[in-house]
């Protein structure tokens, strides 16, 4: 009996057994995220003004989210295999049926209007890019040919036009870094990679000629902040002030006065981090990063022990795209990084997100717990 | 097992050893990558918090300037005269900003008190307070009267934290007439947010939900400036500067005119429907009524949810935009187009009579297809069955033409499409033929839907700005005008007049000059001829005008019954239409008009129509005269 468990399973408690294997949850994960969720809401009541709808309405989704996470995990990663395309192609669907039907509005047009509920397809698509990719990329030996690379490339390049399209950058932007990702822990070839890096700034024209207004004047606001008194640089700036003058220890909880005083915009969205930095201080800050890289970490665990080349990619993938999310909210925040939009992973407050980056992990936990036992 | 297959076991084995440790290592060298990033995120912070930490430090205790938004003044919109109708008003509201109100709820019973709130809305602004975030602005009362401001400045030192804000707002100076027309502006939603340029929009708090307000949203709003302000760190404003100031949006001349909308809705009366007036060689709309209406000024101040739902759930409908949205059987109004298509495509001349017993059979049926007059009005030509709107001679000629090439000679009028307005909202309306018929029924075209088709019954649905814009090209023998509301538009702060292009296109150019004429001749028959059914409009008019009378039937009358107009619900009446241009041989006037449920076109439309052109030509509207 015992050579058809490996040693760590035999090491495990039964309850730990039971929720991994009969219930498909991931106890150390769930842990990781849960307590970055209360990290979230704690900060939220102060950001939020001492609004208990606020934190009712986010503890809410919260659920909402976890039970898909929870839904996901039950799912069989070879039964995501046999979907991916399907997904992938629904997705593109989606998302051109938005820009179809969103024709009259002159800003971001992201949503589609269900009938019972409002839906954002490009936040299908952060699950299908990745999805899709491992699934094809795995469909032959890896490290893949020269063809499969560029078509994989061009799995990432179109839903990544369609969404910049929208004008929704960020999004784009981490789609396009969520395939990309899969694409080099696919092991092509460092040649290939180093030819990339070169290419890259050649595809900043074009990238420039899609841009919208706004967008570019995001652009040209990083580079000079002085020229939008208004607009972007004046996040940065207060955001830098709120978070300097944080210190080492921080104001304290409920206690920052730059996130109070009406001076730091969106304080409780895509800027929460500044508020966390005045009043936790860089200690606060650098507890809060270290505990991201550790549920990342969990997840590349995840990855590598993970049996099957899919199965590795995804995970992969899932892992580093979370780290990701974290590098650009912060960088932006810190005024490392263009303001492009991005919410900081289960602290920000906002729904949509949240739910894709819990049924991410939810796919996660079903790698990890639909392992055979037997050592192949 | 044959050692063929052990060795390609063998293969696959150390294949996928090798690839999972391929992936093994480039994950484990993104995760090396990923704390790298990180570190520079830390190394950043650690520069932030600890290197730079006393300036900023000392910046969060000083003084802090903010950017404060000047949202611009919003354009003014005038009819063709320079009567103003939408203007701005200077306001002052009660505003507070509860993080900074020390003990809200003595603060605001005292606040009740001195303006008067009853109970019920007092909770209702405790419920909003509770709803928005502590640190955003809550109006408590708007509009106040200027003694209600000197009674609260005297005593709003003792309450922090609510101030007065001065603030212009939109005002509709004629209320309900331009309602549908002009529009009204709101609230910014969140459906706004989404569209808008969040940087122009900083300050503005309403924007055009409807007319004119919304389409040319862009222009009437203006461009955006912005001040410097200082606060301390209790929060409290210390000093402003300027900086760069707003540049106010575009005043707008519309085609519209006050008199002649105000005798188009005096005319229409109590009746629900609608009232169209273009100038068909600018494509100018002159009036533009549709009724029921209300006062878009309720809008503009935020409308109480309980009056909102008693406008939108009223069964009148007085939200909805007849003239645009509306649909309608074109009834007999559709008859004069037909008969131009049967000119054209030769299936009838001027002289061909048809016999009317009454009714109509197609052949090999015996379905009776009836006549409005029972006893039928016996040989007619093309001039007298329009004139006196006879169906059997239409059924004869639509059961001619045929469905496919009456749809595709109707459509060069606009029947179907879009007429392409410069106001929001606009329906299709619908024209049938067979492809639509297969393609959202699932059903094959029967001839019998050709005969009512023919007299603009049966799936025929129009609006009246349809009408009228197909009114218009028949009066310009073809030549389509874009039907818009705007004249021109002023810079602000230049006094230069921008003045709009007018956007012609003739996709009628080959119908044959004589056929226009013997059309509109007997258009003219119908207000001026012995029989026509508008002829009771025609009298004592200096100039001819050309007209059409429509009765559309809402309700089907089975075989053998008759239409009992008392023992019919009101709801189920006809609809009376009447187009009309004037003067027909050089036409500068166009009206249409659909009086939902009002009966007979000819009775209840065409007077209204008389109205209308009377004062459009500068006579008086009264009849004692007659």
């Amino acid at each position: 009996m015992s050579s058809l468990f490996n040693d760590r399973q035999q090491t495990q408690g039964l309850i730990f057994r039971i929720v991994s294997h009969g219930i498909h949850i991931d106890v150390l994960l769930l842990l990781g995220l849960l307590i970055l969720l209360s990290v979230g809401l704690m900060v939220l009541f102060s950001a939020g003004g001492r609004d208990i709808e606020l934190l009712l309405k986010q503890l809410m989704r919260a659920g909402t989210a976890f039970m898909i996470l929870f839904f996901l995990a039950q799912i069989h990663p070879d039964r995501m295999r046999n979907l991916a395309y399907w997904v992938y192609g629904l997705g593109l669907i989606l998302l051109v049926a938005v820009l179809v039907f969103g024709h009259e509005g002159k800003g971001a047009q992201r949503w589609l209007h269900l009938v019972f509920f409002r839906f954002q397809p490009s936040e299908l698509m952060k699950l299908a890019v990745p999805l899709a990719m491992s699934t094809y990329l795995t469909e032959r030996p890896l490290p893949p040919t020269a063809l499969r690379l560029v078509i994989g490339l061009l799995m990432i390049v179109v839903p990544s036009f369609l969404i910049a399209k929208q004008p929704d950058l960020g999004t784009s932007l981490l789609i396009m870094s969520s395939g990309l990702i899969v694409l080099f822990i696919s092991g092509i070839r460092w040649r290939i990679i180093l030819g990339f890096i070169i290419f890259c700034p050649l595809v900043f024209p074009i990238l420039w000629y899609i841009m919208h207004a706004y967008q570019r004047q995001r652009v040209l606001t990083f580079l000079n902040p002085e020229s939008d008194p208004l607009g972007a640089s004046y996040h940065i700036i207060q955001s830098k002030i709120a978070i300097g003058s944080g210190g080492v220890f921080g104001r304290g909880w409920l206690e920052g006065t730059q996130s109070h005083l009406e001076f730091l915009p969106e304080r409780s969205t895509d800027f929460i981090f500044a508020v966390i930095a005045e009043e936790f201080g860089l200690i606060g800050v650098s507890l809060l990063l270290f505990w991201y890289l550790l549920v990342a970490g969990r997840g590349i665990f995840i990855a590598i022990q993970a049996q099957t080349s899919f199965s590795r990619l995804l995970a992969g993938s899932i892992s580093m795209t979370f780290l990701v999310y974290v590098f650009v909210n912060v960088g932006m925040v810190t005024g490392l990084l263009p303001v492009v939009g991005v919410p900081l992973p289960l602290v920000s407050y906002g729904g949509t997100s949240m739910v894709t980056i819990l049924a991410e992990f939810g796919i996660l936990m079903s790698i990890h717990t639909h392992r055979r036992m037997m050592v192949p | 097992m044959s050692s063929k297959s052990q060795m390609s076991l063998r293969v696959i084995l150390t294949d996928h050893l090798r690839e999972s440790r391929l992936v093994n290592d480039r994950l484990i060298f993104a995760a090396f990558f990923a704390i790298i990033l990180f570190m520079i995120v830390i190394v950043r912070l650690v520069v932030l918090q600890i290197m730079e930490y006393e300036y900023f430090d000392s910046l969060s205790d000083k003084n802090h300037v903010d950017i404060g938004a000047l949202p611009p003044q919003r354009g003014l919109i005038f009819d063709r005269n320079g009567v103003i109708l939408a203007e701005n008003i200077p306001t002052f509201s009660l505003e507070l900003i509860p993080e900074k109100v020390i003990d809200i709820d003595n603060t605001l019973s005292n606040l009740a008190m001195m303006l008067s709130l009853s109970a019920d809305s007092l909770t209702a602004l405790k419920q909003r307070i509770n709803k928005q975030r502590r640190f955003n602005r809550v109006v408590v009362q708007q509009l106040l009267t200027e003694k209600e401001v000197a009674s609260l400045s005297v005593n709003l030192h003792r309450f922090p934290g609510v101030d007065i804000v001065g603030r212009l707002i939109r005002h509709y100076p004629h209320g309900n007439l331009f309602a549908h027309t002009v529009g009204y502006v709101g609230r910014i939603n969140e459906r706004d947010q989404e569209t808008i340029d969040e940087f122009n929009y900083k300050g503005t708090m309403q924007i055009g939900k409807t007319g004119v307000e919304r389409y040319y949203e862009k222009m009437l709003h203006g461009i955006v400036g912005h001040r410097k302000i200082e606060t301390n760190v209790q929060g409290r404003v210390v000093r402003e500067s300027q900086g760069v100031a707003s540049l106010a949006g575009d005043d707008l001349f519309l085609h519209l005119d006050l008199n002649l909308q105000r005798v188009a809705s005096n005319a229409l009366g109590d009746y629900k429907g609608s009232v169209v007036a273009l100038d068909p060689r600018t494509g100018g709309v002159l009036a533009m009524v549709s009724k029921p209406d209300f006062d878009p000024n309720d809008f503009v101040t935020g409308i109480s949810k309980k009056e909102y739902i008693i406008l939108r759930d009223s069964t009148d409908r007085p939200l909805f935009d007849r003239t645009l949205r509306g649909y309608y059987p074109p009834g007999s109004t559709l008859k004069p187009f037909v008969a131009l298509a049967g000119l054209e495509f030769g299936v009838v001349d001027e002289h061909t009579k048809t016999f009317d017993p009454g009714w109509f059979i197609l052949p090999g049926q015996d379905h009776r297809y009836r006549c409005w007059k029972d006893n039928g009005h016996g040989y007619v030509d093309l001039k007298t069955s329009i004139a006196q709107s006879c169906d059997v001679y239409f059924y004869n000629l639509a059961n001619a033409l045929g469905i496919d090439r009456m749809h595709n000679f109707l459509d060069l009028f606009g029947f179907g499409h879009r007429t392409g307005i410069d106001l929001p909202g606009e329906s299709k309306g619908l024209s049938p033929s067979r492809q639509w018929k297969r393609i959202n029924r699932n059903l094959s075209w029967y001839p019998g839907e050709t005969l009512i088709s023919g007299i603009g019954q049966g799936f025929n649905q129009t609006t009246p700005i349809q009408l009228a814009q197909a009114a218009a090209i028949l009066a310009m023998r073809g030549i389509n005008t874009l039907p818009q509301v705007l004249l021109s538009r002023r810079k602000s702060g230049e006094n230069k007049m921008q003045l709009q292009f007018i956007v012609t296109t003739n996709n009628l150019a080959i119908v044959d000059s004589k056929n226009w004429k013997i059309v509109i001749d007997s258009m003219v028959e119908v207000v001026h001829g012995e029989h026509g059914t508008a002829r009771h409009i025609g009298i004592k008019l200096p100039f001819n005008v050309a007209g059409k009378t429509g009765t559309a039937q809402v309700f089907g009358i089975k075989q053998g019954e008759e239409y009992d107009t008392d023992g019919l619900a009101k709801k189920l009446h006809d609809h009376a239409l009447f187009i009309a241009f004037a003067p027909a041989e050089r036409p500068e006037f166009v009206v249409a008009i659909v009086v939902e449920n009002g009966g007979s076109g000819s009775k209840i439309a065409a007077p209204i129509a008389r109205k209308i052109i009377k004062n459009y030509f500068g006579m008086s509207v009264n009849e004692q005269s007659v």
